[in-house]
């Protein structure tokens, strides 16, 4: 059976922080090595998610790296405007995140319990 | 030597960690005592106005720990990127302190001194001879950015770390530093692989950051050895799992392939975190791909402006539906008012909390839903003067705007404070973040040896 499940009950963390003053850098880490080749198989998060949540063209997007040994997946984009410049509204980047909170994955939960 | 151990007390120096927990790590006969007092992170007014990012009485409460156990136990001290940013003026503040500690508690020692401001003339040589490239996504080095830079730095990776340790520093107060670099020098001079020394370095830097429950506050040792490191959190309340340090590996890093420094990419793609004792996590397979050219990067920022600000709150249910409107409004009449002054000598910006404060262009929530709002007023502006003028002007239009439908003829924004208009000075922004192509890691940084 496929669940829409909410990013939030797959994760033990979601954060966005500065790389440097001029790029903002996306962390997402799974639970566990299961819940992340799963949610890896789903390919729901991708390059093109990213740009479509923070509304920026995909040229934007620096990095977009899968990160096994971590369970993580991360993306680094440009800063709209470089940390602590005019117009600045997050000098840290630490709270770019919440767009990334609404992701839901489906999740074959029937297999599992099969297996 | 089959092991080094290296305590890191703090992830910033000057955010304070318990006594005891510095304490059992001292009972672990650390090779080196280091912490990171930097970071870009608080944005590029610290470098620009030549200030740091902690105040000196917590600077002084965390080095004086940390130079006593030094001085009793005959354990090197380093600090990396003094003061926060590492420039001139930053390093003799932390020296200072250093001194004031010594004479008050009597403690003796040699102190290198590690320099990393850096000279207009030579960068201006670099620019010519096209050694000068941007680092990520920033334009191309003008001669016009070095000249309007009020300070620049270099980044020092590990090897002024290792001349002052074998000129038998005891105590090194090193300027603006990459990183890992003051954790992964006394290794790397050791012989130990580089690539694990910066690995384990980029763990330590944050404290106890990379174990659970994460936090800067608190101690975090490392143990490096032949094939494989080893942290591990001082105080028993917290331990390291391989998820939190292989997460913290991430952190703040554009990829798992920009562990970037002087000495080349630390690869992490190939690594292996394991839980190694109930809490600690060792680290094989941290790889440093050297690079034939030698790049070092530089920090600069200039002045840009001046900013004057004013806080308000809004609770006007129907004034709240038409906020762009009015802040439409506030802009026009600005500049219908002030016909005499050229737009591009000021700007103003309305950050609406509550509509997209926060995210500014990238909040993809454009419905406003909440209640009430609070609007930060800001105008930038040439002159310290022409921002308080603007922001007077713009806030007084919008406190009596007349929108539509308006039934509460009073007056439109709560004030929490009053004045209502607070200056905050000069603005500044990063205008060098770029890398320099040099002949010797170490021509950009001199060593200072000092008697203390």
């Amino acid at each position: 059976m496929i669940k829409e499940v909410s990013i939030i009950d797959l994760v033990d963390v979601i954060r966005s922080k500065n790389a440097g003053p001029f790029e903002l850098t996306f962390d997402i880490i799974f639970k566990d090595k299961d819940t992340y080749e799963k949610v890896k198989k789903s390919k729901v998060i991708t390059k093109e998610l990213i740009a479509r949540l923070y509304q920026i063209p995909i040229d934007k997007i620096l990095y977009f790296v899968e990160f096994d040994p971590a369970n993580a997946i991360k993306a680094t984009i440009v800063r709209p405007i470089d940390s602590g410049g005019i117009g600045e509204t997050d000098v840290y980047g630490a709270q770019q995140h919440a767009p990334l909170l609404d992701i839901k994955i489906p999740i074959d939960e029937g297999k599992d319990q099969e297996e | 030597m089959n092991e080094i151990r290296v305590l890191s007390p703090v992830g910033m120096l000057g955010y304070g960690f318990p006594a005891e927990s510095f304490q059992k790590g001292i009972e672990k006969k650390p090779h080196l005592i280091a912490a990171d007092a930097g970071s870009t992170d608080a944005g590029p007014h610290k470098l620009g106005a030549g200030v740091g990012i902690v105040s000196k009485q917590a600077t002084k409460k965390d080095l004086l720990l940390m130079l006593k156990a030094g001085y009793e136990n005959r354990i090197p001290v380093i600090v990396g990127s003094a003061g926060g940013s590492g420039a001139e003026i930053h390093l003799k503040w932390t020296t200072e302190i250093v001194r004031e500690i010594a004479r008050e508690n009597n403690l003796h020692f040699k102190m290198a001194i590690i320099h990393a401001e850096v000279e207009k003339d030579y960068l201006k040589g670099k620019l010519e001879k096209g050694k000068i490239k941007p680092l990520g996504p920033v334009a191309n080095l003008t001669l016009k950015d070095i000249e309007e830079a009020i300070r620049i730095v270099a980044v020092m990776g590990v090897h002024p770390y290792i001349r002052a340790l074998e000129a038998g520093a005891e105590v090194i107060i090193a300027g603006r530093s990459n990183d890992p670099a003051m954790f992964a020098a006394l290794p790397i001079k050791e012989n130990f692989d580089p690539g694990l020394a910066l690995h384990m370095g980029k763990i330590l830097e944050c404290g106890a950051m990379a174990s659970i429950p994460g936090t800067t506050s608190d101690c975090m040792m490392g143990y490096i050895r032949k094939d494989y490191f080893v942290v591990e959190p001082t105080n028993t309340k917290r331990k390291c799992v391989p998820s939190s340090v292989a997460a913290h590996s991430l952190y703040e890093k554009s990829s798992p392939l920009h562990i970037i420094g002087p000495e080349g990419v630390v690869d992490i793609t190939g690594c292996r975190f394991e839980q190694y004792n109930e809490r600690a996590v060792k680290v094989t397979g941290s790889k440093l791909i050297d690079s034939k050219i030698i790049n070092i990067k530089l920090e600069g920022a200039s002045m840009v402006a001046y900013r004057t600000i004013c806080i308000a709150g809004i609770r006007d249910p129907i004034m709240i539906k038409q906020i762009n409107e009015c802040e439409e409004h506030v802009r026009e009449a600005v500049l219908s008012y002030f016909c005499n002054i050229d737009p591009d000598d000021y700007k103003i910006i309305f950050h609406i909390y509550g509509k997209n404060g926060v995210m500014g262009e990238l909040e993809p929530q454009k419905e406003i839903i909440s209640h009430e709002l609070c609007l930060i007023l800001e105008v930038v502006a040439r002159e310290q003067e022409l921002a308080n003028t603007i922001c007077a002007f713009a806030r007084s239009t919008l406190m009596h705007y007349s929108y539509q439908g308006r039934i509460a003829t009073a007056g439109n924004l709560a004030f929490p404070y009053a004045p209502s208009d607070i200056p905050t000075g000069a603005v500044y922004r990063f205008n060098i973040h770029h890398l320099v192509e040099v002949d010797d890691p170490n021509e950009l940084f001199s060593i200072e040896m000092v008697d203390v």
